[in-house]
C-alpha cells in the first residue's frame, strides 16, 4: 500500500486499499518545455515514417545477408571453411540439436557463408528463405523429396533441361515418384494431367532450349485452385529479369551455376521457398503430410506449427540436407556471393549483347527459325514482353539451315565462343543439343521439345558483341562453304 | 493443443509436448498480426527444459477461431478464460507488443494466476502511426510495409540472421499477410486505445522483466520508462534490436528469460 514519485520521469503511482477494495493509480507530470520537446519528438518521427524502410534489388545484390565479420571487421564475406562449430556448453549443444536456438552445428546442415548467401538470393527473390545446395539438379531433388514419396505424382512441362528431365522421367519412378510432362503453353493439357496424388507443378522460367515462356501467373492459378504448389526453375532468368514469386509461383530453384555465379567456376543449387503456400489449408489436408503430420526422425515435429511461413524450408533443412547431404561448399558459396555482386550488371549486358546477336542473325540466310521471346514471331512474345520486360535472357537457339556436317563445320569455326555443355557464363558458349545435353531424348521427344537435327543453342557472353558477330559471321561462311 | 474458449477453438503450440500437471506453466502472447511462431526458438526451449509451454494465437489469428477482441481488457479476461479452458492454475506470462500490454493487464486483473511477467517490446502509452492505422483500416498492404520498415533495427534491415539461411523481414511479411482483413486494424486499435497500462502497472504483485530493444522505433525504450518506475518489482533488459527482438535478438530474448525465471 502506498504511492511513490519518481523525479526523473515527474511519474507517481500508488495502491490503495479502500472499504475491501483495491484502487491504483498512476500519472506522469509534463511541464510545458517538457510537453513541447516530446512533441517535436513525435512530429519528427512522424515525418521519418512517412514511406516504409526497404532498400532496392542493387542494394541488396551487394548487402543482403552480410554484416562486416564481427571477429575481425572483414568487409568481404568470409570462407567458414570448417566442417563444426563448437559448442559454448552442453545445454547449448542440446538446444541447438533441438531447435531451440539458432546457430550452426555442422556445416553439411548450415554453415555462416553458405547463410549470407541463402539469404542473398531469398532477398532478392522476396522469399522467406533458401537452402544452398551441391548443384541445381540437389536443389530440383530436395524441393520434391520434401513434399513426396512414393506413390506421388508431378505434373511438369516438356519443355526442361535434359537433367531434369531425365531425373523426373527415369530416376523418381524407380523410387514411385511418377511424372507427367505437359506442352506448357496448354493450360489443359496442365488441369487434365492432376490426380489425386498429384503434389507439385513444375515449370522453366524459360524453357529449355526452345525459350518457352511459362505463364507463371495462370499455371500458379490453376496450382492453386487444386491446393498445389508451383515449382519453377529459374535459372536462366535470375531474379533480376522475373522474381516468380511476384506472379504467384511457390518455390523456386536455380542452377546457380550459371549467370547467378557469371564466371563459369562453380557448380551449386539454391531452394526458395516465398513462405506463401499454405501447407496445411483445411482443403489440403493430408496431401503434404511430410510438413503437416509429426516427424518421428525429429521429436515428432509438426513442421507447420513451429513455422507458419518456412515449414518447407524447415524440413528441406532438418531431413533433406541433413540425410541426402548434398549440401554446399563454403567456397562455392563464397564465389557465388561475388558473383551475385555484379548481377545487375552483368544481366543487362548479357541481355544487350543478346539482343545485338539475335538482330545479326535474323539477317544471315543460312539461319532459319530463332527461338528468342523478343521477336514478334515467338509464340510467347506477347507473354515475354509482360513478364519478362527487362529481356528474356541471353541464351537461345536456332537452326542453321543445311546439313549435319554444316552444323558440325559451324560449331568447330567458332573461335571466341567456346564449345560446351553449360550456359550463363561471362564467355560466350555453344552447344548442340541434339547430341549433347538432350542426347537421351528420343527423337519423339525432341520434336516434342522444339529441337531438331539443326538446332543450335548460344548462350551469349559479355564480350564486344561486335567481336562476337564476327566470330558468328566467319563460322557461317565457312558453314556455308562445307 | 486445441482447446475451447467460449464458443471458438484456440491453438496453442505446446513444443509437440503433453503437459506435466507438475511443471510450470508459461503462456507466451503475440503481438498484432502475429502468432505463435513469432516465439518459435524461445518457446520450444522451455518446452524441453521442464516447463508446459503454451504460445497461443489470439483469437482470429493464426490458428484460432473467432474474432480479434477489440481492446487490452478484453484479450486480458480472454487470457484467464484460456487459463481455465486449459486447466492452468498458475502461470507465468510472457507477451510481445500488443501481447505485453495483454499480459499486463491480466496479471493486474488476476494476480492470483500470474506469478511472473514478462513484457517484450512494450510501450506505455503505445503510440500507433496515424498514417500506419489509417493504411490498416484501409487493408492496404503499405500497413504490413511500414510495420516491417519499422520493426526491425537499420542493421537488420539487411540481414544477418542468426537462424541460418532465414531472411526475416519477408518471414515477418508473409506472416502479417496471412491475417484476414480488419485484424491488423483491430489490434491497432487496441494498441492505441489502451490507456490503463500505468494504473494496470501498479496493480501488479508479481516480479516483471521488461525486455527493450535499443533500435526499436515502434515501442521505443524510452516509452516504456513510466511503466519501469511504476511496476514494483522489475528488472529491465536491453538488448541491440529492433522490435522483432525474437527474430533478430533470439538467443539474447532466451538468455534473458531464462535468467528472469531461474
Amino acid at each position: 500500500m502506498g504511492w511513490k514519485f519518481d523525479f526523473a520521469t515527474g511519474s507517481s503511482s500508488g495502491v490503495y486499499r479502500v472499504a475491501g477494495s483495491t484502487w491504483a493509480f498512476a500519472f506522469r507530470y509534463y511541464s510545458p518545455q517538457r510537453r513541447c520537446r516530446l512533441q517535436s519528438a513525435v512530429a519528427a518521427r512522424a515525418e521519418s515514417m512517412a514511406k516504409p524502410r526497404t532498400h532496392q534489388f542493387d542494394t541488396l545484390t551487394l548487402h543482403a545477408g552480410a554484416v562486416p565479420d564481427p571477429a575481425t571487421g572483414a568487409r568481404a564475406t568470409p570462407i567458414y571453411q570448417t566442417t563444426s562449430f563448437v559448442f559454448p556448453d552442453t545445454d547449448h549443444a542440446a538446444a541447438l540439436f533441438n531447435m531451440e536456438r539458432a546457430g550452426h552445428i555442422y556445416s553439411r546442415i548450415s554453415n555462416p557463408t553458405c547463410a549470407v548467401l541463402e539469404e542473398r538470393i531469398a532477398a532478392l527473390e522476396d522469399g522467406v528463405g533458401a537452402i544452398a545446395t551441391a548443384s541445381g539438379q540437389a536443389a530440383l531433388h530436395l524441393a520434391i523429396v520434401t513434399l513426396m514419396g512414393a506413390g506421388s505424382h508431378i505434373v511438369a512441362s516438356r519443355a526442361l533441361y535434359g537433367g531434369s528431365h531425365n531425373l523426373l522421367a527415369f530416376t523418381l519412378p524407380r523410387f514411385g515418384i511418377t511424372t507427367t510432362f505437359v506442352d506448357p503453353r496448354n493450360l489443359d493439357e496442365w488441369r487434365s494431367a492432376i490426380r489425386p496424388e498429384t503434389r507439385l507443378l513444375f515449370g522453366e522460367t524459360l524453357g529449355n532450349p526452345g525459350l518457352d515462356v511459362l505463364d507463371i501467373p495462370r499455371v500458379a492459378a490453376l496450382a492453386h485452385d487444386h491446393r498445389l504448389p508451383l515449382l519453377v526453375d529459374s535459372t536462366f532468368t535470375t531474379p533480376w529479369l522475373v522474381r516468380p514469386f511476384d506472379h504467384g509461383a511457390d518455390l523456386v530453384f536455380h542452377s546457380a551455376t550459371k549467370f547467378l555465379s557469371g564466371h563459369g567456376v562453380l557448380i551449386g543449387g539454391l531452394l526458395v521457398d516465398s513462405g506463401r503456400f499454405a501447407w496445411d489449408a483445411a482443403d489440403a489436408r493430408g496431401k503434404f503430410a511430410t510438413l503437416t503430420e509429426p516427424y518421428p526422425g525429429f521429436h515428432e515435429m509438426v513442421f507447420v506449427e513451429e513455422s507458419t511461413t518456412a515449414a518447407f524450408l524447415l524440413r528441406a533443412r532438418r531431413e533433406g540436407i541433413r540425410d541426402f547431404g548434398a549440401c554446399m561448399a563454403p567456397f562455392t558459396a563464397f564465389q557465388l556471393l561475388q558473383g551475385i555482386e555484379t548481377l545487375p550488371l552483368r544481366m543487362a549486358k548479357h541481355v544487350d549483347n543478346t539482343r545485338k546477336i539475335v538482330a545479326f542473325l535474323r539477317e544471315h540466310p543460312l539461319v532459319g527459325a530463332i527461338g528468342y521471346p523478343e521477336l514478334p514471331e515467338h509464340p510467347d512474345h506477347a507473354l515475354a514482353q509482360k513478364l519478362l520486360p527487362r529481356g528474356s535472357g541471353a541464351v537461345f537457339s536456332f537452326d542453321l539451315k543445311g546439313t549435319r556436317e554444316q552444323g558440325r563445320r559451324f560449331i568447330e569455326s567458332l573461335k571466341l565462343f567456346s564449345h560446351l555443355a553449360n550456359v550463363g557464363d561471362a564467355k560466350s558458349l555453344v552447344i548442340h543439343p541434339a547430341s549433347t545435353t538432350h542426347f537421351r531424348m528420343s527423337a519423339e521427344d525432341l520434336r516434342k521439345a522444339g529441337i531438331t537435327e539443326g538446332t543450335i543453342r548460344l548462350s551469349v557472353g559479355l564480350e564486344d558483341p561486335e567481336d562476337l558477330k564476327e566470330d558468328l559471321s566467319r563460322a557461317l561462311h565457312a558453314a556455308g562453304k562445307a | 493443443m486445441r482447446v475451447r474458449v467460449g464458443d471458438y477453438g484456440v491453438y496453442a503450440y505446446t513444443g509437440s509436448r503433453l503437459p506435466d500437471r507438475t511443471a510450470p506453466n508459461i503462456v507466451f502472447v503475440h503481438g498484432s498480426a502475429n502468432d505463435h511462431s513469432v516465439f518459435a526458438l524461445q518457446s520450444r526451449y522451455f518446452a524441453y527444459h521442464g516447463r508446459n509451454v503454451y504460445a497461443v494465437d489470439l483469437p482470429g489469428h493464426g490458428n484460432s477461431e473467432g474474432e480479434p477482441l477489440r481492446n487490452v481488457e478484453t484479450l486480458a479476461d480472454w487470457l484467464i478464460a484460456f487459463f481455465n479452458a486449459a486447466e492452468l492454475k498458475e502461470v507465468t506470462l510472457v507477451g510481445h507488443s500488443l501481447g505485453s500490454l495483454a499480459v499486463l493487464e491480466a496479471a493486474a486483473r488476476h494476480p492470483e494466476r500470474v506469478s511472473r511477467l514478462a513484457l517484450l517490446g512494450t510501450a506505455v502509452p503505445m503510440a500507433v502511426n496515424d498514417q500506419l492505422l489509417a493504411a490498416a483500416a484501409a487493408n492496404d498492404h503499405v500497413a504490413f510495409e511500414l510495420i516491417n520498415g519499422w520493426s526491425f533495427s537499420a542493421k537488420r534491415l539487411l540481414g544477418g540472421n542468426p537462424w541460418p539461411g532465414m531472411w526475416m523481414t519477408a518471414q515477418a511479411m508473409r506472416l502479417m499477410e496471412r491475417v484476414r482483413p480488419n485484424v491488423l486494424y483491430a489490434d491497432l486499435v487496441a494498441c492505441r486505445e489502451y490507456t490503463n497500462g500505468l494504473r494496470a502497472a501498479a496493480g501488479v504483485w508479481c516480479s516483471s522483466l521488461m525486455l527493450l530493444g535499443a533500435r526499436d522505433v515502434m515501442t521505443p525504450a524510452k516509452a516504456a520508462r513510466d511503466l519501469t518506475a511504476t511496476l514494483r518489482d522489475v528488472s529491465v533488459v536491453t538488448l541491440d534490436c529492433g522490435h522483432s527482438m525474437m527474430s533478430e535478438q533470439p538467443d539474447a530474448v532466451l538468455d534473458a528469460l531464462r535468467e528472469f525465471l531461474r
